[in-house]
């Protein structure tokens, strides 16, 4: 018996890999709830409840799917360029910001129309916060990692000061807090008694669009290209400092769709937990969609089951609901892991 | 002019340099660990991560009995298990460094969060220890100015001190610092020589994870005295930028972590005499931002390893 490379993975590999992961994730975690010293199967029984058990938690789930399939769409578009983007958490806030900054009555325009423009500049300031590593990393080389890691902190803290300066509403009692937006900027609901918004359908949309530019257009060859092999793509004449540029309006921009949706369609006003981590989550969802846009859907789907079941798990059992966060990144760990083994066969003689 | 005068004055204060040397401290570990990784040819984005679990594990082990060294060592051998994680996927299975680094730092910030709540799970102020307390060299401590700041510190940054040297001598002038630096220069060309490469990588990301580890247990053991929520605040990402900004050399991470100990230290007693003017966020903007712009005006002149996030596949022949 031996260990070969194969030449390439085939299909059923591929799409098996993040179920292996996922089933990995959950068992390697029931040591920890082993540890706290509840039933497991109990424990991960109150979690499918938590998430899919009756219509309401299934709306829940499908609601926290919403920031999660565009943050999961934003890493997506940038990892298949080689853009690494670990911003979109800052991207976020910032396209909740700008929605924040002109749907708190600055600007009045009917429904669908400020509705549009508010989605449409959290796209603008998500893009612009992409846009400036990425114009560092064409123009001196500074890695993109780092710098989109630390804008998170100075966006964060920027966001801080406004909502206790500014932007504060002076009506929330002392606590941080932006001004209500006006009613004719919120997102509809989708379902009633619910809180499933309109937010899902654009973020559907927004996959659709992603899947159809890589699929079908000129720059989504380009941007797979400059991703596989830069210095071939420089050969064929594809201009790659502008696809990277592009692309990292695209994908901050996604980031900044998903931040202003939330605000739209959940939260109506700007606090400093809009987000527990959509960012850095959107980074799971999308390698285990394994950056397929289409594959994003499902992956957000499920990890949003995770964090709403956990709750449910965590409130009937008292098991800290870090466990979501835990079960997610080993899933990633082990989504790796199966990617890695893919790669490989083995050959009996 | 007013405002020169006050800051050269604030600058020659010896709690000034304290305080730079006490910010300083967990950065160098963690620079220095992440140069270790990055020799040999990992780029360990689990810094951030492995910096709380540290803080974390340390500072627990500590709580329930043991000695301060202890937490240390616990921490240091904690870090070097994740270090193996890492270099399992990065180092064997060639896996994106990136991803992986991201991954470790996900589930380790959060296992350390579960476990501190688990270990802890009805408190509302964080648990305190008892932290090191500083050891006057006996002589130096006496000399004016030095003895006061420089001779008068926790053993851990007396430690970190040591390091630079130690590290400089082992990458510079050893067999195996010759190793590490092959390993990330050139694996194939090592391989040939006969080193074992991924033996050498995984060992330089254990090692360098274990300084990170250290790095977390300074933040509970010595430079405060309990674990709460955020504590490493970003400092893991600094530490990737100071390596680019040292030019991937322990002396030159020495200059980069003083330098920037020293901008933070400053910017804390500037918040305390110009915070009724500015809002506090503005200061505590200064250290991420200040990371950024000593990245621009280095990158475009430094060389990274030119193996790092290259995976060695000798089953590859291209």
């Amino acid at each position: 018996m031996r260990v070969e490379l194969r030449s390439t993975v085939p299909l059923w590999l591929i799409l098996s890999a993040p179920m292996a992961a996922i089933a990995l994730a959950f068992l390697s975690c029931s040591l920890l709830i082993l540890w706290t010293g509840s039933p497991v199967l109990a424990a991960y029984g109150a979690l499918l409840r938590g998430a899919v058990g009756s219509p309401f938690a299934l709306s829940e789930t499908l609601t926290r799917a919403v920031p999660l399939i565009l943050t999961g769409l934003a890493v997506a578009v940038c990892f298949r360029a080689k853009l690494w983007n670990i911003g979109a958490e800052g991207q976020f806030y910032g396209g909740a910001l700008a929605a924040s900054l002109l749907g708190t009555g600055e600007l009045s325009l009917p429904r669908p129309g400020l509705v549009l423009v508010l989605l449409l500049a959290g796209w603008i300031a998500g893009g612009l916060l992409l846009w400036i590593p990425a114009w560092l990393k064409t123009q001196f080389q500074v890695d993109e990692v780092v710098t989109t890691l630390l804008l998170n902190f100075v966006i964060l803290l920027g966001i801080s000061y406004l909502l206790e300066g500014p932007l504060k509403d002076p009506l929330a009692l002392g606590w941080p807090q932006g001004r209500a937006l006006v009613e004719s900027a919120l997102l509809p609901r989708l379902i009633p008694r619910s809180r499933l918004h309109a937010g899902f359908i654009i973020a559907l949309l927004a996959a659709l669009g992603v899947w159809a530019i890589e699929q079908f257009t000129v720059w989504g060859l380009e941007m797979r290209a400059v991703g596989a092999n830069p210095e071939a793509a420089k050969f064929l004449g594809i201009p790659v400092q502008g696809v990277i540029l592009y692309t990292s309006l695209l994908g901050g921009g996604l980031a900044g769709l998903a931040g202003a949706c939330e605000l739209l369609g959940l939260k109506g006003y700007l606090t400093l937990d809009l987000s527990p981590g959509f960012g850095y989550t959107g980074i799971v969802v999308a390698l285990l969609a394994q950056l397929h846009p289409l594959g994003v859907v499902g992956a957000a789907v499920f990890i949003a089951g995770v964090y709403v079941g956990a709750d449910t798990m965590g409130r009937s059992l008292g098991v800290p609901t870090y466990l979501a966060d835990v079960i997610v990144a080993a899933a990633l760990l082990w989504m790796l892991v199966c990617m890695g083994l893919a790669r490989y066969r083995l050959r009996w003689d | 002019m007013s405002a020169l005068l006050s800051l050269i004055s604030l600058i020659s204060t010896t709690s000034f340099w304290v305080a730079t040397l006490r910010i300083a401290t967990p950065l160098l570990f963690g620079t220095l660990g992440e140069v270790l990784c990055e020799r040999a040819g990992v780029l360990n984005l689990g810094i951030e991560g492995i910096m709380t679990l540290g803080a974390m594990a340390g500072w627990l082990v500590v709580y329930q009995g043991s000695g301060l060294w202890w937490g240390v060592a616990f921490a240091a051998i904690l870090g070097a298990g994740v270090g193996l994680v890492h270099s399992l996927l990065t180092v064997r299975l060639g896996v994106s460094q990136h991803v992986t680094g991201i991954g470790i730092t996900l589930l380790t910030i959060n296992a350390a969060y579960f476990v501190y709540r688990m270990a802890l799970p009805q408190v509302t102020s964080p648990p305190k220890i008892i932290p090191f307390s500083p050891w006057p060299i006996p002589g130096l401590s006496r000399l004016p100015f030095l003895g006061e700041t420089l001779f008068t510190q926790p053993p851990l940054t007396y430690l970190s001190l040591l390091l630079v040297p130690l590290m400089a001598y082992i990458l510079y002038r050893t067999p195996l610092g010759l190793a590490v630096r092959m390993v990330g220069e050139n694996p194939q060309a090592a391989a040939s020589q006969g080193i074992p490469v991924y033996a050498v990588r995984t060992g330089a990301v254990m090692v360098g994870s274990a300084l990170m580890a250290v790095a977390g247990a300074f933040l509970t053991l010595s430079a405060f005295d309990a674990f709460f929520f955020n504590i490493v605040n970003g400092r893991g990402w600094i530490c990737i930028a100071l390596v680019v900004f040292a030019a991937w050399d322990p002396w030159r991470a020495l200059g980069g972590a003083l330098l920037f100990a020293g901008f933070d230290a400053l910017q804390l007693r500037l918040q305390q005499l110009w915070g009724s003017r500015i809002p506090y966020q503005f200061f505590l903007m200064l250290p991420y931002l200040l990371s950024i712009v000593a990245l621009i005006l280095v990158s475009r002149h430094t060389k990274a390893p030119r193996a790092l996030l290259i995976p060695f596949r000798p089953e590859e022949r291209i």
